[in-house]
């Protein structure tokens, strides 16, 4: 049984990745994810892989694009501000079927916002992040722990399906310590890449990696494939966990260090008296539908908590259609919620009952 | 002796417009590639602008990137497949606008890749706005009254520019209006190439090519334009070649 050691959630979002067998990072500093660049520059050398700091987001993501279409395991790392500068390559990444695995250490925005922790990339995450019809899956962990068992999983899902795949954490889970366990025995499988741009050394017809189609009838086909990939991606690996919901009146709803904050209000609750649960989410995309639906039997109330303004929230809407009340709380601009404040929101949700 | 169509081409035709440098250049390459035996272990990065569909037309695997990234998805292939030979082909717009970050970084890190510029002082692909080699007094759709340096700027050199850097192998200015200047475009791609099979560094060949399309000059015009107005600008030449020092890698 390997043993328990104290990783900070940045460190060990990079040490999962070289384990997942990713040798190629792109990375440019910025606060609060510069951790994962310092502790790939240390490591790649040593396990043979390549460390190259660029000169932008822009083209660390372009160089991830690349290496993964050349068939490596590739990924980059920044924060809101360098993400939004990283979604040209990530529409590009999508629109040419490569996979990629990048991570958001979230912190404030709009704009230069602020370093300290914020969960306002959500729909950038799950709507938007770059032009054009594309989806991109999102993993959300809540503990450091979680943090590389996802970084695995997100490599191999990027690979099965051919896409980006977001590591969508914060600066509070980036930036805290915890005691993990990382197993390097496990076995890593590294699919081939048959279509990658590596040479055809005369062996077979040339490949192109390429998101252009210039007649529509056949980007739209294009486009309808991938979407019917996308379906049948919510149908497999739609994740959450579920805490106390079986009888749950009022469940909350949340992902990330807003939903470790919101378990120990749900604990608060039940010590009151109130039947509280919580979901708490591991995939954004596909957002866990079929959970929030299979609960509505019990609830009287949806009370989603944030650190932002209320982004997610709308998913849980549209999944409820007005059939439950749908609340939101939150805190925003590097404000983390507290415990009090939440189990204070159940309460009244419970007083209007 | 027969005048064939090199291997490391397609065999699509070409959708350039007549006059237009691309398909000469496009056959340079390809024979370099021939001539070097190394169309199996070459990668080929199309950047935005009319040679988007050059994926198209080289035998060897290829992908298309971002407007402007070319050189930064060229790093990422060449930095997985050291040994492969890997290929950029870019506008002046995609290489000297967008795309200067990443090929002023690429050339300082010395990166072991090869970069055909084509500078034709216009936007091709969007209908002949100004591009960054766009000459003073050049008549364009976005400076219909001519390139004012007052208000627009002079014209970038890049091969000047790139020659200053320490990660740069070979810098070198040619032209394909006619058949010696044709031949020695040719000597300057292959060399390039023979570079990077070295592992001497970043090399890159800017190519002063036509657009009589986006110009509004007839064809022979046009190279009469280019021999009369870029060449006195863009003159012609090696700007740096580390071709007598040691292998840098």
């Amino acid at each position: 049984m390997p043993e328990k050691v104290l990783m900070k959630g940045n460190e060990a979002l990079a040490e999962a990745a070289i384990m997942a067998g990713c040798r190629y990072f792109f990375g440019y500093p910025i606060t609060p994810q510069t951790e994962v660049a310092m502790h790939m520059s240390k490591r790649m050398p040593k396990v043979g892989g390549v460390y190259l700091q660029a000169e932008s987001e822009v083209a660390a993501i372009n160089m991830v694009l690349g290496a993964s279409a050349a068939g490596a395991r590739a990924m980059t790392s920044s924060s809101s501000p360098g993400i939004s500068l990283k979604s040209e390559g990530l529409s590009y990444i999508a629109g040419s079927d490569v996979p990629a695995v990048i991570a958001n250490v979230q912190r404030a925005g709009p704009g230069l916002g602020g370093i300290q922790p914020s969960q306002a990339d959500y729909f950038q995450a799950t709507r938007a992040a770059g032009h054009g019809d594309f989806k991109m899956l999102v993993l959300a962990p809540s503990t450091v722990q979680e943090i590389i068992d996802l970084v695995a999983d997100a490599f191999a899902l990027g690979d099965e399906y051919r896409m980006p795949v977001m590591i969508l954490s914060d600066g509070l889970l980036g930036q805290m310590m915890e005691p993990v366990v990382i197993d390097e025995t496990k076995k890593i499988n590294i699919p081939e890449r048959p279509w990658a741009i590596s040479g055809h050394e005369n062996k077979r017809k040339h490949n192109v990696v390429n998101s252009l189609y210039i007649e529509p009838p056949d980007l739209e086909a294009i486009l309808k494939a991938r979407y019917e990939k996308y379906e049948l991606i919510k149908k497999k690996e739609q994740r959450c966990e579920e805490y106390m919901t079986d009888d749950a009146e009022i469940v909350v709803v949340a992902y990330g260090a807003s939903a470790r904050i919101s378990r120990s209000a749900v604990d608060a609750a039940r010590k009151d008296g109130i039947k509280a649960g919580l979901i708490r989410l591991i995939t954004l995309w596909p957002y866990p539908d079929d959970a929030i639906i299979s609960r509505m039997a019990t609830a009287k109330a949806f009370l989603c908590v944030e650190m932002s303004m209320g982004q997610m929230v709308d998913d849980v809407r549209l999944i409820v259609g007005g059939k439950r009340d749908v609340r939101f709380f939150g805190r925003t601009g590097g404000m983390i919620p507290t415990p009090a404040e939440v189990l204070r929101e159940i309460k009244n949700i419970k007083g209007g009952f | 002796m027969k005048f064939e169509r090199p291997h490391a081409l397609t065999d699509a035709q070409f959708h350039y417009c007549p006059g237009c440098s691309h398909g000469i250049v496009h056959r340079l390459v390809a024979e370099a590639i021939d001539e070097l035996g190394v169309e199996g272990r070459t990668a080929g990065v199309a950047s935005v602008g009319c040679s988007v569909f050059a994926y198209n037309y080289f035998n060897c695997d290829m992908i298309q990137s971002p407007h402007g990234r070319a050189q930064a998805v060229a790093t990422g292939i060449k930095r997985v497949h050291p040994e492969n030979i890997v290929f950029t082909y870019q506008g002046d717009g995609d290489l000297a606008a967008i795309g200067t970050a990443e090929t002023v970084h690429a050339a300082t890190r010395g990166e072991n890749i090869t970069v055909i510029f084509i500078n034709n002082a216009i936007y091709g692909m969007t209908g002949g706005q100004m591009a960054p080699t766009t000459l003073p007094g050049q008549i364009t759709q976005t400076t219909p009254y001519g390139r004012s340096v007052k208000d627009a700027g002079h014209p970038i050199r890049v091969c000047e520019m790139l020659s200053t850097l320490d990660g740069v192998a070979l810098a070198q200015r040619v032209s394909v209006d006619s058949v010696k200047n044709v031949k020695q475009a040719k000597n300057a791609i292959r060399k390039a190439f023979e570079y990077q099979i070295e592992g001497r560094g970043y090399t890159i060949v800017e190519v002063l090519s036509t657009c009589p399309t986006n110009w509004g000059l007839s064809i022979q015009d046009s190279l009469e334009w280019l021999r009369n107005n870029m060449m006195p600008y863009y003159p012609l030449g090696v700007y740096k070649d580390t071709g007598g020092k040691e292998a840098v890698k």
